[in-house]
Order: structure tokens, then sequence, then C-alpha cells
């Protein structure tokens, strides 16, 4: 019974989400640092820094078994998120006529649904544009050596043509405002929400994490949405 | 006080129920809900209508019977109160008041607002007790020393009613604070210790079988709760049906 109770119980649904999902957040910090390095004047080092970067990060083994761990993660916690949802409504067939949830809880913690929906868009099209490029060959003719010696595909030049575009750069600049938005608003209960999952819940420690959790909630997404705006507004056209 | 009640109205649990109006005129604001239901349904037996039926027994908030999803919050407005110990003061004259079952596939309605609320019996009687032996030489519970905090943090998971208004706040009609505060009562003391890996699986297994949804922690159960049982009780549930899983 245990064993089975593990995989298909209600509980074994929330211990998954948990899981993966702190797991994810964890990524977001990894994925942040790499982009910071966006933010500096336009040039060779700049250049030569972001795609050995990003050779870095797809190259080495251990981030590669980490980058699958990420895949399967955002995978098991989308389809989890949908199971979830479906068994939900079903516990419910007939609504309310009045119903007043915003007397006893957060819009964001009755939304989770909703807000991820709109972040898998996101990391589709986001994955898309960028990791599709590198991982399938879309970069192969940008290959060139960096002052260090290392042959690198040009991530950094697409990154910055991409929010620099005349056309469509601004569309993307928001876009990208738009889902950090949304994961400011999923963090926002999930951080959390993954700890009282596992049982991490004491009267000592709650605070803190709540407080943490906000204010992760909060940085991250904009500290991300941050980089987008910098390039199209600020940094000089490639 | 005069208001309009818009009430669900259903005659039996294979019927289709609707909403129907009802104005009522001289309630007390220091009425009680439930005995302003009762003036109403008196007016309704004088004018030979149906009266609305509804569940209560105790009215003083400790059976766990009046449930209604008042103006979409189980109880009503007031918080750490049950439907019988709310007032009619908290309403003001010429309201609009709608009145509802409490809403989960798992609580059926039977009849206009009474729902069937046996899914709850069978979670507790899925491992919600201790097995000893009350022949009559039962033990003296005073003879096991427990610590202050767990017999306080038992204590409160067990004033519990059952009444499941957590079922009828969560989004999800999630059971899970009811279980966990069944589950919690005894896990926190030696004599619920021994069973207490059976307990937890047995428990959340009738939960799932019986309909309910998943929590997915938005509080709401919590805050609606007569009783203001914790969600810390649902942590200590995930961490002990965590711990029985692994085993």
């Amino acid at each position: 019974m245990a064993k089975s109770a593990l995989l298909k119980s209600s509980l074994a649904k929330k211990y998954w989400m948990a899981l993966t999902g702190l797991f994810l957040c964890t990524f977001l910090v990894g994925h942040l640092l790499g982009n910071l390095q966006l933010l500096q004047a336009v040039g060779p080092e700049a250049k030569d820094q972001f795609n050995e970067y990003a050779l870095f990060m797809t190259s080495n083994p251990l981030i590669m078994i980490l980058s699958y761990v990420t895949y399967i993660s955002i995978l098991f916690h989308a389809i989890d998120g949908v199971l979830l949802t479906i068994r939900n409504r079903k516990a419910r067939p007939h609504g309310y006529e009045s119903f007043k949830p915003s007397t006893n809880s957060m819009w964001a913690s009755r939304n989770m649904g909703i807000l991820g929906t709109v972040i898998l868009a996101f990391i589709i099209v986001h994955m898309n544009m960028f990791w599709a490029k590198m991982k399938f060959g879309g970069l192969d003719n940008t290959i060139y050596t960096t002052e260090s010696g290392a042959e690198v595909k040009d991530l950094y030049t697409i990154t910055l043509q991409a929010f620099q575009d005349p056309q469509y750069g601004l569309i993307w600049v928001i876009a990208y405002a738009i889902a950090m938005l949304a994961v400011a608003f999923h963090l926002s209960h999930g951080f959390a929400s993954g700890f009282q999952s596992l049982g991490v819940n004491h009267p000592k420690y709650n605070g803190f994490i709540r407080k943490f959790g906000m204010g992760f909630a909060i940085l991250i997404p904009l500290a991300f949405a941050v980089i987008p705006f910098y390039i199209h507004f600020i940094l000089e056209n490639i | 006080m005069k208001l309009t009640l818009k009430i669900w109205r259903q005659k039996n649990a294979t019927t289709k129920g609707k909403i129907q109006n009802y104005q009522i005129d001289g309630i007390d604001p220091d009425m009680s809900f439930l005995e302003m239901l009762d003036v109403l349904n008196e007016q309704l037996i004088n004018k030979e209508e149906e009266p609305v039926g509804f569940d209560h027994d105790c009215r003083e908030g400790i059976c766990g019977s009046c449930s209604l999803q008042i103006n979409g919050e189980p109880h009503g407005p007031d918080r750490g109160v049950t439907t019988c110990q709310l007032h009619m003061r908290k309403f003001k004259d010429g309201d609009t008041i709608t009145i509802e079952p409490f809403r989960a596939a798992a609580f059926p309605v039977i009849k206009d607002l009474v729902v069937d609320r046996s899914s709850f019996d069978r979670i507790q009687q899925a491992g919600g007790y201790i097995s000893v032996n009350t022949s009559g030489n039962t033990q003296d519970a005073n003879a096991i020393p427990i610590e202050k905090e767990d017999a306080d943090a038992s204590f409160y998971a067990a004033t519990c009613i059952g009444c499941g208004a957590c079922v009828a706040a969560c989004k999800n009609a999630s059971a899970m604070l009811f279980t966990a505060a069944k589950v919690s009562q005894f896990a926190l003391l030696p004599q619920g210790e021994i069973e207490a890996d059976r307990r937890v699986l047995a428990m959340v297994e009738q939960m799932d079988k019986e309909g309910f949804g998943n929590c997915t922690n938005t509080g709401a159960c919590e805050i609606e709760c007569p009783k203001g049982i914790s969600l810390e009780n649902i942590a200590r549930m995930n961490r002990e049906y965590l711990k029985a899983s692994v085993k």
C-alpha cells in the first residue's frame, strides 16, 4: 500500500508539485546569474564572456544533467498541475451562486493554473527563440573563435537583436515583462506553499519562509525583467 | 429587519434545484441565523408551503450539524462561529442574503440546504480512532505523562467539529483540513502513535476515494473554520503521510 500511495495519492501529487517547484526556484537563480552578464556595454568582451558562458552551459556534463532534471521538472510540474486541476474541478461539479473566495484567500493562490499556463506558454516561445537555436544548429553559421580561443556560437548577438528589433523588439520586451509578472505572482504563493506541502510548517519559521518567498517572488522576476528593458532602451544597438 | 432571501430549493437528491426568492420582515437583530430561518419556515408552513430544509442540532456551536453557504462563505461572514452562532446583527436592514448548501461532489444535496456529509464519517472510520480495550479495566489516561505543548496541539486539532466548512470554502472542495485535524489529534499523543502509519495512509486513501479535491494551500479553510483549525495540521499530516509511505 505504501508504495502505490506515494505514486497515486493526492498527497503524493503535492509532494511532487512542491519538489519540482522548489527545484525550479533554484534553477531561476542560476539562470538569472547567467543573464545578468548581459547588463554591460556592448563590445567584444561582453560578447565573448556571454557566449563562452553559453557554451559552458551546453557542454558541461554536470550542467547537462541539471538541465535534464529541469526539463523533466517543468513537464512534471505542468502535468501534475493539469491532473490536479481536473480532479479539483470534478470535486465540485455544482458551483455556488455566490462565492467570495477573496475574503479568505489570495488571488494568486487560487489562480496558480492560469499563471502556470502563461509561464508555460512563455517557456515554449522563449525556448524556441533561444534554446532551440543554440541546441539544434540554428546558430551554426555564427560560430567564431573568442579572444581566449574557444569556438562558440553567437547567442549574444541573437539575444540583443531580438530585443532591439525595430519592429518587434518592444513587443518582445513587453511580453517578457508580462511573463515575469506571472512568474512573480506564481512564486508569491508557490514558494511558501511548497514548504507547507512538504510538511515544513512551524510557528518559528513560517514568518521567515513567507517573507523570504515574497522577497524571492518580487526580486528574481524583477531582475529578469530589467534585462530586456536595458537591452531595448539603454544599450546601444548591436 | 426586512430582508430578501435567495435560498436554494431542491425537492430531493434526484431532482434539479433552483434559487428561490423570499421576502421576510420583522426579524430581530439579536436572532440567530437559524432562528431567522425558523421564522421563515413558520410563515411557509402557515401558507401551507414546504418549509426550507436545513441541518441543525445543538445550536451552541459544538455539534457541527449546521452548515450553509451564506453570501458566498460557509457559516456566513462572521469568523470563528458556526451558522447557529451567527446573529442577524451582522447584516443590515434591507440586505439580500444568498443561502446555499455546501457544495462538493462528496457532499451530495439531500434536500434544499441539507447535504450528506457521511463521507466525513467514512474518513473517520478508516482510521480516526485508537484500538483500546474499553471493557471496564481501561488504563487511566493521566497515567501516561504527555508534554503540555503536544497535549494542547492535540486538543486544538480535536476541537474540529466536522462541519465541512473547510470543504465548502475550498475552491477545490478539498477535505484536507478535516482529515489533517483527525490525523493530528492522535498523531501527537503516545496512545495514537502505535497505529499512526496505518491511520494516516487509510484516512488519506478514504479521503481520495470519496472524491474530495486536492489541497493547493490557499488557506481558505483555516480562515473559514468555525474552530480555527490551523494549516499546521495539514503540514503535520503531510509529514505523517510521507513518513508512513517510505517505511
